[in-house]
Parts: structure tokens; sequence; C-alpha cells
């Protein structure tokens, strides 16, 4: 137990220094399974996160756009490789993870438990979505365990290309025709509270936080966070000329914040709770394509068995 | 030979030839996107959107090359999205759909191994923007060889399951082989003038290189009786480019004057 606490107190001590905590590294095992949960979900929602919008792929308005969509998701994919990868360093399997998604024991993001209704819903989302990612990650870039800080970073850049994308999606329905105006109108208002339910609950009702601000996991509040998505992106809808759906929203001079009204909570732990509009199409699509693909899964473990590696591979 | 120098009697089946070159491809590319998020394994959702987002772009540009050789100012998008079933020019066997991993996975390996032959004698055509296309396309057909022959090997080779799954695609894609090869009077005129690729040499360069693959994959060639379909390069399709098209071409056809 001595021991343990000089530990403790040499970890603390490197994270206050600034220091990034690597695989080897000594760790408590809270700050190991915090970093798990909050690593493997948000792999699960860069995986979950490719369902709504694919479901636009093939009905893309013009080649262009259906191509940029199209790499759109599969970044999305590579970033969910990519952060089951960081989150196997800390000792647990991408088929664990896998288990507990399919099991519904793993949440994703929220966000994706809303469907995608209109062409405008790929703008919006790119727009509002990738927007507050990016707020997310850029904080989390600086996080203090190194492999999850790394990820963060790659990420990233792709991501504003994303957000650019969408927000292009957008201007560009907002000046078009009166059906496309309504149909941009109508996709930021279904995907303006969701977006700012992604940060989390208000910091008194955020169970995690004391200990992941302590060790640096997150370096900034789940309000702070919120507050400076909303600053960003009121300015934007108002640009293209679209309203933000809150009346109570307003510019405060002095704070220079713009102060918005209260989000629904009830919803909020509604969806998480399982009863979003998605969340049994989600989770069924996943099992689906994991079903459907055991085969193939068995296929390449039996001939590696057989061979000793992939065809056209060295021995 | 650049567009505005084409014999006037080669303008019309150049389009052609162009038009069933880029809709093979975005056909092709639009069934492979749609594996998109449903795929075996996180790679393959990625390596098929790779092939679906390769397929696309080449569509684009030969689409768009079709466009300025019919002279009538349509783009690749009205090309792609303003013609009905009866005006696309693609392979019967691109249409199909996607049916399971190892229908998509022998379907690509028999069309890339086709594209493979193709493209290599294509990147000859008198027709330099052709010749460019074609020269980039089959780059990006080597790794679409090179994939889909990897899963074909695998798949045979696997599991039982596996190897009868993909046994049975092979033998229900091989009646739309034949196709790869149709040739009609839009080939013959594009050839005297050395912008088409004969296709007659080629399918025993194609056969034998398939053949190849299956005995390592441990499959049969299926039976070189079995009835082949034809018909997708003059407009005679199946009923799945239909639905197809609908889903494809729905936001611009209900918008006819929105741009996106």
């Amino acid at each position: 137990m001595a021991e343990d606490n000089g530990k403790l107190e040499r970890f603390e001590a490197r994270i206050n220094a600034g220091e990034k905590i690597e695989p080897k590294d000594w760790m408590p095992e809270r700050y190991r399974q915090q970093l798990i949960r909050m690593m493997s979900q948000h792999a699960h929602s860069e995986v979950v996160g490719m369902l709504p919008e694919g479901n636009w792929i093939t009905r893309a308005p013009s080649l262009r756009r259906k191509m940029v969509l199209l790499a759109k998701v599969q970044d999305e994919a590579g970033h969910g490789h990519y952060l089951y990868s960081a989150t196997e360093t800390l000792g647990v399997t991408r088929e664990e993870m896998l288990e507990k998604l399919l099991s519904g024991k793993a949440k994703y993001s929220n966000i994706f438990n809303y469907p995608t209704l209109t062409w405008a819903d790929i703008g919006v989302i790119g727009w509002l979505v990738d927007g507050a990612a990016i707020v997310n990650q850029t904080m989390l870039a600086k996080t203090s365990y190194g492999p999850y800080s790394r990820a963060m970073i790659r990420i990233c850049k792709e991501e504003n290309f994303h957000k650019k994308q969408g927000y292009e999606i957008v201007a560009t329905m907002a000046r078009g025709t009166p059906a496309q105006r309504k149909m941009v109108q109508d996709a930021l208002n279904r995907w303006w509270w969701p977006t700012l339910m992604m940060f989390g609950p208000h910091d008194k009702d955020s169970p995690n936080s004391g200990d992941l601000l302590r060790w640096k996991v997150k370096l900034k509040t789940n309000d702070e966070l919120r507050q400076r998505f909303v600053d960003i992106t009121v300015p934007q809808a108002h640009a293209v000329g679209l309203t933000i759906p809150d009346p109570e929203l307003r510019y405060n001079e002095e704070t220079g914040h713009w102060e918005f009204g209260e989000i629904d909570w009830d919803e909020f732990w509604r969806v998480i709770r399982g009863n979003g509009p998605c969340n049994k199409e989600r989770l069924a699509a996943r099992r689906k394509a994991h079903q459907e693909g055991a085969w193939v899964r068995a296929a390449a473990e039996a001939y590696a068995r057989k061979h000793g590696r992939e065809p056209g591979k060295a021995a | 030979m650049s567009a505005q120098n084409i014999a006037p009697e080669l303008q019309q089946p150049l389009f052609e030839y162009l038009l069933r070159l880029g809709d093979d491809r975005l056909i092709l590319g639009h069934r492979l996107s749609e594996w998109c998020g449903h795929g075996p394994i996180l790679e393959e959702d990625i390596a098929l959107a790779n092939l679906a987002l390769d397929c696309i772009g080449q569509a684009s540009v030969l689409l768009k090359e079709a466009g300025t050789v019919e002279g009538q100012g349509r783009s690749e998008d009205d090309l792609a999205y303003f013609r009905d079933a009866i005006d696309f020019r693609n392979l019967l066997l691109v249409e199909l759909p996607k049916g399971d991993f190892g229908f998509t996975i022998v379907r690509q390996f028999l069309f890339s191994t086709f594209s493979y032959f193709f493209l290599e004698k294509l990147q000859q055509s008198a027709h330099k923007p052709l010749a460019g296309i074609a020269a980039k396309t089959f780059k990006e057909n080597l790794y679409h060889l090179r994939h889909s022959r990897k899963w074909l090997v695998v798949l045979g080779d696997g599991t039982e399951e596996s190897h009868q799954r993909v046994q049975n695609a092979l033998d229900e894609l091989w009646g739309y082989t034949e196709e790869m090869f149709y040739m009609d009077q839009v080939d013959e005129a594009l050839m005297n003038a050395g912008i088409a690729v004969d296709l007659q040499p080629l399918k025993e360069q194609w056969l034998s290189m398939v053949r190849e693959a299956l005995q390592e994959a441990t499959l049969e060639l299926p039976d070189p009786d079995v009835y082949q379909h034809q018909g997708g390069r003059t407009g005679f399709h199946t009923e799945h480019l239909g639905h197809l098209l609908a889903e494809m071409q729905i936001l611009p056809r209900s918008y006819p004057d929105a741009r996106w």
C-alpha cells in the first residue's frame, strides 16, 4: 500500500509536470479503466457514426458529393480502427470491446441515435456534430495518456476537413431553392439540441469528471466545452441566414459569450437509456454486419492456420 | 486527337464507348459503396470504400469526357442522374445486387482481371484523353485486382462454408462474364481509328489468369456451356438497375432546379 502510494505520488507529479503517460508506465487502475471506457466509447462512436451518414451515400446528389461523403465515412472507419488500436495499449482486445458494443453494455455517442432524414442532415452533421467533436478532441489532443493524445492530433486534422465540407453543403443549400432552405433549417432544428447534449451532463451531474480532470485526461469541463462550441457556431449559423432553434439565445456583451436555454435533460437520459429514435436500428445494423461477417472471419482464420500467412505474403 | 477534331462519324460511337466504360464503373462503385458501414471487418469497410471511391472517380472522368465528346453541354452529373435504365450501357455483371461478401469479391475479381488486360491496351488509345484515363485507372485497378484475388483465395481455401459460398457465387456470376467481351459496330468503328481495344484476344489471357487464381483458391472453373446473359451494352438490363437508379437519382430528379 505504501509502495502504491509512492507510485501514485510519482504518477501525479509527472502529470502535473505535463508529462505524457505511456502504455508501459505504472498507472492507477481507475485511470486505466476510465481511459478504456472513454477511448472505446470514442472508437464505437466512430464506427456507429458511419451508419447515419452512410445512409445517404447511395443518394448523394452529385458525383462529387458522393465521393466526399464516401471518403468521410471511410475516414470514420479509419478513426475507429486507429482508436481501437490505441485502446488495446491499455490491455483490452478489440474483440472484447466489440463484444461490449454488440451486447449493448458499451455506450457510443448519443448523437448517432438520431435519424438522417434529408440530404441537409449530411451537411448539418458535418458542421455541428464534427464541429462539436473538434471542440472536444482539440482538448483531448492534450490529454495525459500518450497514445490517446497522438490519436486525437491525427484525427483532428481530418475532422476539420469534415466540418468544412459539412458547412459548405449547409451554405449551398441555405442560398438554394425554397425547398432546400426548408430542408436545411429543419435539419438544424432537429440536430441543434442533440449536438449540445454531446458534451455530456452539467459539470455538477458528471460523476466521472473529478478524477478525469485531476489526472488531466480531460482539461476542460463539459459546460466549458459546450459554451465554446456555442460561441463558435452561432455566428456561423447567422452568416448563412439560419435560425438557431432557441428562443433564449442572446449575446452577452459583458462576458462575450452566447447564452442559451436549458437542454431537455429528460430527452438526454431517455436516449442514453436506449429509447432514442434509432438506438435499436443502430445496434441491429452493427450486429447484422458482425453476424453476416462471421463466416468471412472464420475463413480468414482457417486460411491463416493452414498456410501460416495471408496469400501473396512470404511464409 | 482532342474532342474538337474527332471525325464526325466517330463522335457517336466514341460517346457510346465512353458511356459503356463510365457506366460500368459508376454502377459497380454504387454496389461497392453499399458495403460502407456493413462490412465483415472494419478493415473491409475501409478497403471496399476505397474501391468504390476509385470506381466512382473513374466514372466521373469518363462521363465528363463523354459529355465533351457529345458536345451537347451535358456534364458528368447530367449523364449520371438524368438518364433512364434503357440509356445506361453498363454490363449486367456490375448491376446485380451486392450479395454476400463472397459474391462481391468474386464479381470484383472477374471484372478487375478483365480490366487489367483491357486497360493495359486502352492506354495506347488514339483518343488521348481516354489513353490518359486508362493509365490512371490501370494503376488503381492493380489494387482492386490484388485485393479481390487475395480474398478469393482466402475464402476459397478457408472453411467448408466459405468455399461453398464463393463457388456458388462464381457459378452464378459466370453467366455474366461473356458480356465483358461483347463487341458491336461501336467497337469496330473505333478500332479502325485506333481508339478502342479489340476484346477478342483478351479472352484467353483473362481465362488463364482466372484459372490460375481459381486453382490456388481450390475452386472449380464453372461449366463453360452455362447460358451467357447479355444486353447491358444496348440498354436491355436486369430489373435491378431501375431500383438502383431510383435510389441514386432521387434528389436531382426530385429537385431539377436545385444545386447541391
